[in-house]
């Protein structure tokens, strides 16, 4: 199997394809219906176990990266840009990853998208996706993993605006497209200066021209931030974070794939992979590492008041990436995709539970509208309580290794730690875990306030909703015990740890541990018992309620400071002003006078067709006496 | 030889078919359609033959044709296809039974007058793009104008009248300027060199001092400039594309833009290099200002042609940059953003043609959902929304990415000599892929999506003519952007010509200080040097 790689990422297109060209035609009946599922939900899975024979492969060949080369794209002045792919131990957790959890969703969503009239250009989407997010993760090239960054973009807007006849929805998914072209501008600049600097794009040859001897002269720092930029767009980071929480517009299963466990951790993919850039770059990796913990807080501060079970999940995916950051900035860039790993489980356990929530009670999301459902539907209820145990960082569930390990590095690494770093990412983990068993608390314990209408409906999702659930709780119990940065670390080595402060480490643990556990008692102090305490805290602080419960009016900020100035600017200035005053105003000017100064010749025009017959003739015989006599 | 009278006899064919459209009888109409559609077709497969005949090893003209003219001006009749103009021969040919197809239902009026203009136009624009001989190419220049004229002011919209003097004087204007501009530049060469020649090959060997330089260059430019259009000299545009029929939007924005831009390739900057040289920066400011300002007026049309009017002019803004960065990739990137945008801009003047034909108002406010009026419709839409916006996979991505990354590695090499500026603009043009999605996808999210409405429901979706003509423009778009590397191939050595011309120096006087752009690059430079550096300037 030469092309194996190729393969893999060719699965899902002929599944995109046939489900988008066939099946919208003629998937309507129930055999169409089965015809979509089966190629829909078996591609990606054949896409997973060949992933796992690559891996196979990838230890027999000692680790050394496999390569397969599909053709050459384009061939200028003698350099190609070649369709490569790459596979080596970050690829092969990123693509297990991505086909792994990405096969489950997509079983997961024939459940949950089976009354949609809609249904194969749903899947047919969904397949696309993943072609695209596997040409992110298996690209050689920064181009290629470029055409995958903006791929993912097209079917994330694809599915945010799915249900389109809702402008809202359809304005959500053009919103997350442009704030990612903005990241995507940045992601540009980096990638042409690399290319006139170092001459290439494959990223492994970047990794080897910045480790090599003689540095390439240009500023890793400055390659490194123009980067990050995209990353921002791409894994909602300050300021770019805004497109995320409007993009759970989309179906809670895109949410759960997209929008949590895949797409939006292609930025910190991207900064582990060039990590041989950020090693260079204390600048960019200190901004690196300062955004994220930013991200992590803020983000988190947004999610403990929020009321939409979405939305808390959202907020809670921005502070998560934004941890995931804080490790890439310290360079413990193996601990960095731990947390994307385990974070794709449970946050996809989280959103799958959420959706199951949402499908049980007809389509509610608000959860002060929920409440007491633990015994309606208790599979629902167990999977979800464990991932939130495991976002927590309560131990020994996964959420607490890669968490910790985080944290640990944000406070004595050699490349950045600090002190301060530990306390902003220590506070965010304190909130997350707040806000999550609030979650938990208001959606199944307590009496129920669901109107009668709900209630009565509620039921537990089909087998093959919860199975998926159940798989993926599993995870979330166990992932922990992976060891990732341990496999990974031939190719991303740990950061060294400040010496002196070795011997804080049994410490650190357990205050992650007590942290954790405050923010469990502290939501059931404030929630338990009719939430009356949490009422009477609003009542003491309703501004920064407001502020939190408006999301910093960040929203606003921008559609007053970019979005209104940019229409004036166009409108006002540049079509009113330059176009229909100063230039076909000039134009029209310039028109009218030159009609007032021909009246005066205008009366050689006599309507005469003859007479201007013989001027033309005469002309022409001028002409050509003129030539005969030059010859 | 036989490829010769080939590549005639495709230039030629439409004039043919006009003979035979005017002998037809009258009132046979579907006839006359299907003829035209014949005739195109078997020129596109002609063409398609000397596509895949053409060498790409091979530099300069080939299917040659040269026969003397008026001898005693030392005009030639001279075609032959080359690395500049092959692609834009085949994409010309590729369109036209596209758009004779796509006229089928919306010209009622006239048709036969209306089917020779088409293949009128057709004429003049191969021949534009094949004449290897400035006189030859003034005469083909000048042909396009009148049919173009006639489109608008016959099958035209409310206001056609304004529209076509509007289009009338900008072009006529920009005619004037160029035919002073060849007479001079061949008078000098004939008092420098004693060669009396319209020939481009010869007139890239004419010698003359930098301010002669300029100033022709800005007459044969604000002719090309005018065509592309670049801000300031665009508004004639929307008023054209707005007032013109279907057919003529297409044919307008798919290939008669590109010969402003091919206008600076082939002659404007190869012609004056040192002129070029000191223009550059104001050429790339003007591309970049064309980029941002299309992009934003973009923004704020209510009329549908109007926003692709003004994105053309965004488009056709990364072309120019990509050509006056002189560098290999931004080149090439030019060349194909070219035919991309030849294929996007026709494909969504189509679309726009076939929703008006339903609807018959052209005002976005009246529409909207249309995702689930003309679920087919809004598919090939899309495609086309993304292809223009650049999305990977498309041909917009490659012919946008290439001339970005050509203009930021000539602005990076300028950097490290000390100036910013370029960097800037660069760096401008760059953000511009931000503003493409911002107002196409704005667009497509009123026009598709939301509740639907439309003025008149319920209508058709498209029909199997309306489906395959996009179908082929989608499938092309496609190839363009997953298989750029054979079309490419053919262009390189004309690319690496273009740079090699651009970037010697001919005004005579060795310049200090800058090896390799001294006029010894041409092979019988040194008398013509010692000629020209007395400074005997007509």
């Amino acid at each position: 199997m030469k092309h194996a790689l190729t393969l893999i990422v060719l699965l899902p297109l002929v599944g995109f394809l046939l489900n988008g060209f066939l099946a919208t035609r003629f998937g309507g009946n129930r055999v169409g219906k089965g015809f979509v599922t089966a190629l829909a939900c078996g591609l990606p899975i054949a896409a997973f176990l060949l992933t796992v024979a690559c891996l196979v492969r990838l230890q027999e060949a000692g680790y050394q990266p496999l390569v397969d080369t599909a053709y050459t794209w384009a061939l200028i002045g003698g350099r190609s840009f070649e369709i490569a792919f790459y596979f080596d131990r970050l690829t092969a957790v990123m693509t297990l990853i991505v086909t792994g959890v990405g096969s489950l969703i997509h079983v997961y969503s024939a459940g949950y998208m089976k009354e949609d009239e809609s249904y194969a250009r749903y899947f047919a989407y969904l397949n696309l996706f993943l072609f695209f997010m596997l040409l992110l993760v298996l690209g050689r090239s920064l181009l290629v993993l470029f055409v995958g960054w903006e791929g993912v973009g097209l079917a994330s807007y694809l599915l945010i605006g799915f249900w389109f006849e809702d402008p809202e929805k359809a304005a959500a998914g053009k919103k997350a497209f442009i704030v990612n072209r903005i990241g995507d501008a940045g992601f540009l600049l980096g990638m042409f200066l690399l290319y006139q600097t170092v001459g290439t794009l494959d990223m492994d040859r970047i990794n080897a021209a910045f480790n090599g001897a003689t540095l390439p002269a240009v500023s890793a720092s400055l390659v490194g931030i123009l980067l990050f930029i995209g990353a921002t767009g791409k894994s909602a980071q300050i300021p770019l974070y805004v497109w995320l929480p409007d993009a759970m517009a989309g179906p809670t299963p895109v949410s759960a794939l997209i929008h949590a466990a895949t797409m939006v951790t292609a930025g910190v993919y991207l900064v582990a992979r060039l990590s041989g850039i950020y090693l260079h770059a204390p600048e960019a990796s200190a901004l690196v590492a300062g955004i994220g913990a930013a991200t992590a807080f803020f983000a988190a501060t947004i999610a403990l008041v929020q009321t939409d079970i979405k939305k808390v999940l959202a907020y809670s995916t921005v502070s998560q990436l934004g941890l995931m950051f804080v490790a890439l900035g310290v360079g413990a860039y193996g601990v960095a995709i731990f947390h994307v790993t385990t974070h794709a489980f449970f946050k996809a356990c989280l959103f799958l539970g959420a959706g199951s929530v949402i499908h049980a009670l007809s389509g509610e999301q608000d959860i002060l509208k929920m409440g007491g459902l633990a015994r309606k539907i208790p599979v629902t209820f167990v999977t979800f309580a464990i991932a939130t145990a495991a976002i927590a960082g309560i131990p020994p569930l996964a959420g607490f290794f890669s968490k910790d390990e985080i944290l640990w590095f944000s406070f004595a690494s050699a490349r950045g730690g600090s002190t301060f770093l530990w306390l902003v990412a220590s506070a965010a983990s304190l909130m997350t875990s707040f806000y999550m068993f609030r979650l938990l608390w208001l959606t199944f314990f307590g009496a129920s306030r669901m109107s009668h209408e709900v209630e009565h409906h509620v039921h537990e999702s089909p087998l093959s909703m919860t199975g998926v659930l159940a798989v993926l709780a599993l995870l979330s119990a166990v992932g922990g015990f992976l060891a990732l940065p341990h496999f990974l670390e031939p190719m991303l080595p740990l950061p060294a740890v400040v010496p002196a402060l070795h011997h804080h480490e049994r410490t650190l643990i357990g205050i992650a541990i007590a942290l954790a556990f405050t923010g469990l008692a502290a939501a059931v102090f404030l929630y338990g018992g009719g939430a009356r305490r949490a009422a009477a805290l609003r009542g003491r602080f309703p501004l920064a309620h407001g502020l939190l419960l408006g999301k910093y009016f960040v929203d606003e900020a921008y559609d007053f400071l970019v979005s209104r100035p940019l229409l004036w600017l166009s409108d006002r200035v540049f079509l009113r002003l330059g176009d229909r005053v100063l230039l076909d105003g000039t134009l029209n000017g310039l028109a009218a006078w030159a009609q007032r100064t021909a009246g005066s010749l205008s009366r050689i025009q006599t309507g005469n067709l003859q007479l201007y017959a013989f001027l033309a003739l005469a002309g022409v015989v001028a002409a050509l006496v003129w030539t005969w006599a030059h010859v | 030889m036989f490829d010769a009278a080939l590549l005639n006899i495709v230039v030629y064919l439409p004039l043919g078919g006009i003979a035979l459209l005017l002998a037809a009888p009258a009132g046979q109409d579907a006839f006359v359609r299907r003829l035209t559609l014949g005739l195109m077709t078997l020129q596109l497969a002609l063409v398609a033959w000397l596509y895949l005949r053409f060498d790409p090893t091979v530099a300069g003209l080939q299917f040659e044709t040269r026969l003397p003219w008026i001898a005693s001006w030392g005009v030639h009749y001279q075609i032959g296809l080359d690395g500049y103009n092959v692609l834009l021969v085949l994409m010309t040919a590729f369109l036209g039974p596209l758009v004779v197809a796509g006229a089928f239902t919306a010209i009622r009026k006239d048709v036969k007058l209306f089917y020779s203009m088409v293949l009128l136009i057709q004429f003049a624009m191969l021949g534009t793009f094949v004449a290897q001989d400035l006189f030859l190419f003034y005469v083909f220049w000048e042909t396009m104008l009148i049919p173009m004229f006639l489109m608008i002011g016959i099958w035209g919209g409310e206001r056609r009248i304004y529209a076509t003097i509007k289009f009338f004087l900008y072009t006529a204007f920009g005619s004037i300027l160029m035919l002073a501009a060849v007479i001079y530049l061949v008078l000098s060469l004939q008092s420098t060199t004693g060669i009396t020649s319209f020939a481009f090959a010869d007139l890239y060997r004419s010698q003359l001092p930098l301010d002669v330089q300029c100033i022709l260059l800005a007459a044969f430019g604000l002719s090309f400039a005018i065509k592309v259009p670049m801000v300031p000299l665009h508004t004639w545009l929307p008023d054209a594309h707005v007032e013109a029929p279907t057919a003529g939007s297409v044919i307008l924005a798919g290939v008669l833009l590109k010969m402003g831009t091919y206008g600076f390739m082939k002659l404007g900057f190869p012609l004056f290099p040192d002129a070029t040289l000191a223009f550059t920066p104001a050429i790339m400011f003007l591309a970049v200002v064309s980029i941002v300002y299309g992009a934003c007026v973009a923004l704020v049309q209510t009329d549908i042609k109007k926003i692709i009017a003004y994105s053309s002019i965004s488009h056709l803004g990364y072309v120019m940059l990509g050509l006056v960065s002189l560098n290999l990739y931004g080149i090439q990137g030019a060349v194909i953003q070219m035919v991309s945008h030849g294929l996007t801009a026709a494909g969504l003047f189509l679309m726009v043609g076939m929703i008006y034909e339903r609807c018959h108002t052209r005002e976005l406010a009246d529409y909207g959902g249309l995702a689930k009026l003309l679920p087919v419709y809004s598919v090939f839409f899309a495609i086309l929304t993304l292809a223009s916006i650049g999305l990977p996979t498309t041909s917009g991505f490659t012919g946008e990415f290439l001339v970005l990354l050509g203009a930021f590695g000539a602005a990076w090499q300028q950097y490290e000599l000390g100036s910013t500026l370029p960097l800037a603009l660069a760096s401008v043009a760059v953000s511009g892929v931000v503003l493409g999605a911002l107002y196409m996808l704005w667009f497509a999210q009123r026009f598709l999506f939301g509740a639907a409405k439309a003025p008149h429901q319920p209508f058709g979706d498209l029909d199997l003519r309306e489906r395959a003509i996009l179908g082929i423009i989608v499938a092309a778009v496609f190839v363009l952007g997953l298989f750029p590397d054979e079309p490419m191939r053919k262009t390189e050595l004309a690319a690496k010509q273009f740079q090699q011309l651009v970037g010697t120096s001919r005004t005579g006087v060795r310049a200090a200080g800058e090896p390799g752009r001294g006029p010894a690059a041409s092979e019988n430079g040194a008398p013509r040097f010692a000629r020209a550096g007395t400074g005997s300037a007509p």
